[in-house]
């Protein structure tokens, strides 16, 4: 077999459990590839020597009846790996060497997966381009100098380049859908509460949130189902009852009504993404969806809501990384100089004014105009979706105001950077699960992507939406392998 | 309430000022882990061994609370008769500190899990209520040591994320004494409950002290400072004595007070200034996003309140009404929860009026002699009560009762054993007093005859030379009767 890193997680698990293929067999295509694509900087960390040597340890007492048996699989270095260096992407945490596991990557070695290494990702995942991080840019292999979007960026990257057959990110205010989106990609932000947070680098507490991205829907949900486990050790863990989602997936989803709001239709909008729109609508409908137009009223409050919530909570968050512990320590006159110089070049430009934000919002005489309201008008956009959730079943919205940009195009004008969360944080702050599934390209060729949005706890129904829509839509990658020589 | 004689003043020329004292005091929870992580809180504990990844904040790490130390404070709640918050919320109180590994302490700000309560205080003149503001959950930070390198600081976790209750007093206090009976009653309480052991040395028990003063009669409270972290009840009063007086020297000078916080230095015996209001850290409160609200049911507190033992006041009255001691006697017996364990564990056999003068008086004065908690009492309860009983069944008299207790003081022997061993019983029987009589009279013929010519005060000095000659232990009571009729 040739083709192996063209393959999907679903065959690549089927040929595994079938024994066409070994894990070692496939551990080796990836980190192979993986080493061919080191101009595309997805990785932090690599760790293949113990990839392909757990690949030979599984091999020789595979067990088939795990639901990733001996998948190799990068992952975004925001999650914690035990004895495998962890860094945020950020200088602060540049030698820092977890002694745990996150819950949501235990969960997948557990079902026999296999970690090759960290990927990039901005800096405390707070980006929407991959540029933040300290360890650089990160290409999209859709075209040479265009961002892969962020802030898991390495991520989307490397399932878009078939570094990994599937991987994880984070998504705080888009960051697994936006990078989906500008990458040809599958990724779902789970519902708040279904993912553990547990040894997961915190960026926004009350935002963050784990989830899956993959080549195609299916692989979606399988690895959705893997890392969804209700965790005694995040006390917003939520016990419900979780679908085994790819075992249930269908593209039966006649009488589903799905809502589009109008709100969405935001001034400046290029037309391509309105066009895209308009034909998700009717691949919907070719579905047997039933389309409703609905209303959002204060979705324009979102993104000024999210950049007071996130950095708020962001520097209550950072304020560990004081160069007392662990990570990057300068060393200073005093505790007070350490920890200034520490922070000033520990931190990049992008957290240092995120921080400085979060900490002005909560001053005392600026917490109840800023913070407080900022709070009320999230529970006004959280009602917003309750409202229309009576009266559809998802919500059907472009992924992206845009499609991917070029690299430096917008790093000195970070509220254009920020617009690019306009259709994502909605759902970041009302806590609901969103998936982005590429649905067309834009007249560079750049992928273009559909934002489907549920009920909280209605991951199934948003897969099967887009599992359904994935199939009218038939899209493909126009992937060249550019980068390698 | 009765009227309080002994007012607390400080005069200054025709000046009489009042002390207004409030305070925020800070339990240690009495838990064998901490508030959000499973680390142990042993105290004494080698440094930085009782450390968890969410104790020194590691990235990732979150908090889970530590059911057993809500449990606790809820305890706490009902004991000081306070209402009892079904749904509280924990913040971030945050600001930059090496033995605060998160950056922030999580606390409770707005919505605290207790609310309004009371202690009541027994003061010389009369009962006191004390109005509680509020307690509410928090972390403790590590501790960082300055003196063991010239140039390094070391930090200590072990004391990073135990859980405290701050229990924040209204400003009803009005004298070092009241701070000391406050202090003690807050201590007791939560000694009967078990939720915090009161040990002030271990610094199970601190307080930040709020002192103002102001102008007899004046309504209004005068400007206070802040006096943080005193760990004695002895430095709480020096401190409010020195800052009080410090208070109104200057508005004699016609000065104004600033507000703000100091230190008391305990070698210098005066408060400093450590940061004025301008200074004030900006805490940045906000509600933790890692942890939902707290929500309590009916039933949960419930539960709790079925686990309350009979606290001090309760058990006052019932010593009182039961057993008919006096005030004085009851405060001092439920006191603190081991000494009314004794004096329960006392009178189940014995009379209850000697058991409480011989536990208030010889045994109070002999552990204090020798410096011993009651905990720590040579002498059990079981034997006590045996020694008060060879007393009241007249097997040996008072005096040769204290030369027993004194033995039994050296370790805890059964009086009835000493009395035997030492040949101590006391002598009853009537003939035999009558020879040891007959025999000083006859020894003493010049005194009997003075006696008999009217100067009766040297009736007293037979009953003496009596009780010598039987080396004590003759019945003194016989012995009274038996003389008048000799002599």
């Amino acid at each position: 077999m040739s083709d192996i890193t063209k393959q999907s997680l679903s065959e690549l698990v089927e040929n595994i459990k079938s024994k066409k293929l070994s894990s070692s067999e496939v551990t080796k295509a990836f980190v192979e590839r993986s080493e061919k694509s080191k101009e595309l900087n997805a990785y932090i960390t690599e760790d293949y020597t113990n990839a392909l040597s757990k690949a030979k340890k599984f091999d020789e007492k595979p067990n088939l009846d795990l639901k990733l048996p001996g998948i190799p699989m990068a992952v975004k270095d925001l999650f914690c790996t035990r004895d495998l260096r962890t860094t945020a992407g950020s200088k602060i945490l540049n030698n820092f060497v977890p002694t745990y596991e996150s819950t949501v990557t235990q969960n997948i070695w557990n079902e026999g997966a296999i970690l090759m290494g960290k990927l990039n990702c901005d800096e405390f995942a707070m980006g929407s381009s991959n540029e933040t991080s300290f360890f650089g840019n990160v290409q999209n292999p859709i075209d040479k100098n265009l961002v892969p979007g962020g802030s898991s960026g390495g991520s989307s990257s490397a399932v878009a380049a078939q570094l990994t057959p599937i991987t994880i990110g984070t998504d705080t205010g888009g960051s697994i859908r936006q990078p989906a989106s500008f990458t040809g990609t599958v990724g779902l932000k789970p519902t708040y509460g279904s993912c553990s947070r547990y040894g997961i680098v915190a960026f926004a507490s009350s935002l963050d949130q784990a989830g899956p991205m993959a080549q195609n829907v299916k692989d979606c949900a399988l690895l959705q189902e893997v890392i969804s486990t209700y965790d005694e050790k995040d006390s917003t863990s939520i016990d419900f009852k979780r679908n085994e989602y790819s075992k249930e997936l269908t593209k039966d989803i006649k009488g589903k009504k799905i809502g589009i709001p109008k709100e969405y239709r935001v001034d400046g909008m290029p037309k391509e993404i309105e066009d895209l729109w308009k034909k998700g609508i009717e691949y919907a409908k070719d579905c047997g969806a039933q389309i409703i137009d609905i209303s959002l009223p204060h979705t324009n409050y979102a993104l000024p809501t999210y950049y007071i919530v996130a950095p708020a909570e962001a520097s209550s968050n950072l304020a560990r990384y004081d160069g007392v512990k662990y990570g990057f320590r300068a060393e200073g006159e005093n505790l007070i100089d350490m920890y200034e110089k520490t922070r000033s070049e520990g931190f990049g430009a992008e957290v240092q004014r995120r921080i400085m934000i979060g900490t002005y919002v909560l001053s005392s005489g600026y917490y109840d105009a800023y913070y407080l309201k900022a709070q009320k008008v999230r529970k006004l956009i959280k009602n917003d979706f309750d409202d229309v959730y009576k009266k559809v079943d998802a919500i059907l919205t472009p992924s992206t105001p845009s499609s991917a940009f070029k690299i430096g195009e917008k790093t000195n004008d970070p509220v254009s950077m920020y617009l690019n969360d306009i259709f994502t944080v909605p759902v970041n702050l009302a806590g609901l699960p969103g998936i982005s599934i590429p649905a067309g390209h834009d007249a560079k060729g750049y992928p273009l992507g559909l934002q489907i949005i549920g009920k909280a706890f209605d991951e199934q129904n948003i897969l099967n939406i887009a599992y359904a829509m994935e199939e009218k839509i038939n899209f493909k990658n126009n992937i060249t392998d550019w980068w390698i020589k | 309430m009765s009227k309080n004689k002994s007012e607390y003043l400080i005069n200054r020329h025709d000046n009489q000022y009042e002390v207004v004292i409030g305070l925020e005091v800070h339990a240690q929870v009495t838990s064998q882990s901490k508030l959000f992580s499973t680390s142990a809180t042993k105290f004494g504990a080698e440094p930085n061994t009782q450390v968890s990844l969410v104790d020194a904040a590691f990235p990732g790490m979150l908090p889970v609370i530590n059911e057993y130390c809500v449990k606790q404070a809820i305890k706490t709640g009902i004991g000081l008769k306070a209402k009892i918050n079904k749904r509280s919320v924990f913040d971030r109180k945050n600001y930059f500190y090496a033995d605060l590994p998160q950056g922030y302490q999580i606390s409770q700000f707005k919505d605290p899990i207790v609310g309004e309560g009371k202690v009541i205080l027994d003061m010389p003149d009369g009962q006191k209520e004390v109005g509680i503001e509020r307690l509410h959950l928090e972390q403790d930070a590590g501790k960082s040591v300055h003196d063991l390198d010239p140039k390094n600081t070391f930090v200590d976790l072990n004391r990073s994320g135990v859980a405290l209750m701050e229990i924040v007093s209204k400003p009803d206090l009005r004298s070092p004494d009241e701070v000391n009976a406050y202090i003690k009653k807050l201590r007791s309480i939560m000694r009967y409950l078990g939720t915090c052991d009161g040990n002030m040395q271990e610094g199970s028990l601190r307080a930040d002290v709020n002192v103002s003063v102001r102008k007899k009669g004046s309504k209004e409270f005068g400007t206070r400072c802040e006096i943080k972290n005193v760990n004695s009840i002895k430095f709480m009063q020096m401190a409010i004595e020195y800052e009080a007086n410090r208070q109104v020297d200057l508005i004699e000078e016609g000065q104004t007070i600033d507000q703000e916080t100091r230190l008391f230095d305990t070698k210098k015996n005066e408060t400093r200034s450590m940061r004025s209001k301008e200074d004030a850290h900006d805490y940045r409160y906000f509600p933790d996003p890692d942890l939902l609200p707290l929500e309590v049911s009916d039933d949960f507190i419930e539960n709790l309140k079925s686990e309350i033992p009979e606290l001090p006041d309760e058990k006052k009255k019932r010593f009182i009404e039961k057993f008919k001691l006096s005030p004085y006697e009851a405060n001092i017996l439920v006191s603190d929860i081991e000494t009314s364990n004794y004096f329960e564990n006392v009178i189940k056999k014995s009379d209850v009026k000697l058991a409480t003068n011989w536990i208030i008086g010889e045994l109070f004065a002999a552990l204090n002699e020798k410096n011993l908690e009651i905990t720590e009492s040579p002498i059990s309860a079981g034997n006590l009560s045996k020694l008060i009983n060879l007393i009241k069944d007249g097997t040996i008299s008072g005096k040769i009762a204290k030369t027993v207790f004194e033995q039994m003081m050296e370790g805890d022997k059964d009086p009835q054993k000493i009395v035997e061993e030492k040949g101590l019983k006391q002598e009853s029987d009537p003939k035999a007093l009558e020879a040891l009589i007959d025999k000083v009279i006859d020894d003493n013929r010049d005194k009997a005859t003075e006696y008999k010519s009217g100067k009766v005060k040297l009736f007293g000095f037979f009953v003496g030379q009596v009780m010598k000659v039987s080396g004590g232990k003759a019945n003194p009571q016989l012995v009274n009767e038996i003389l008048k009729k000799k002599l």
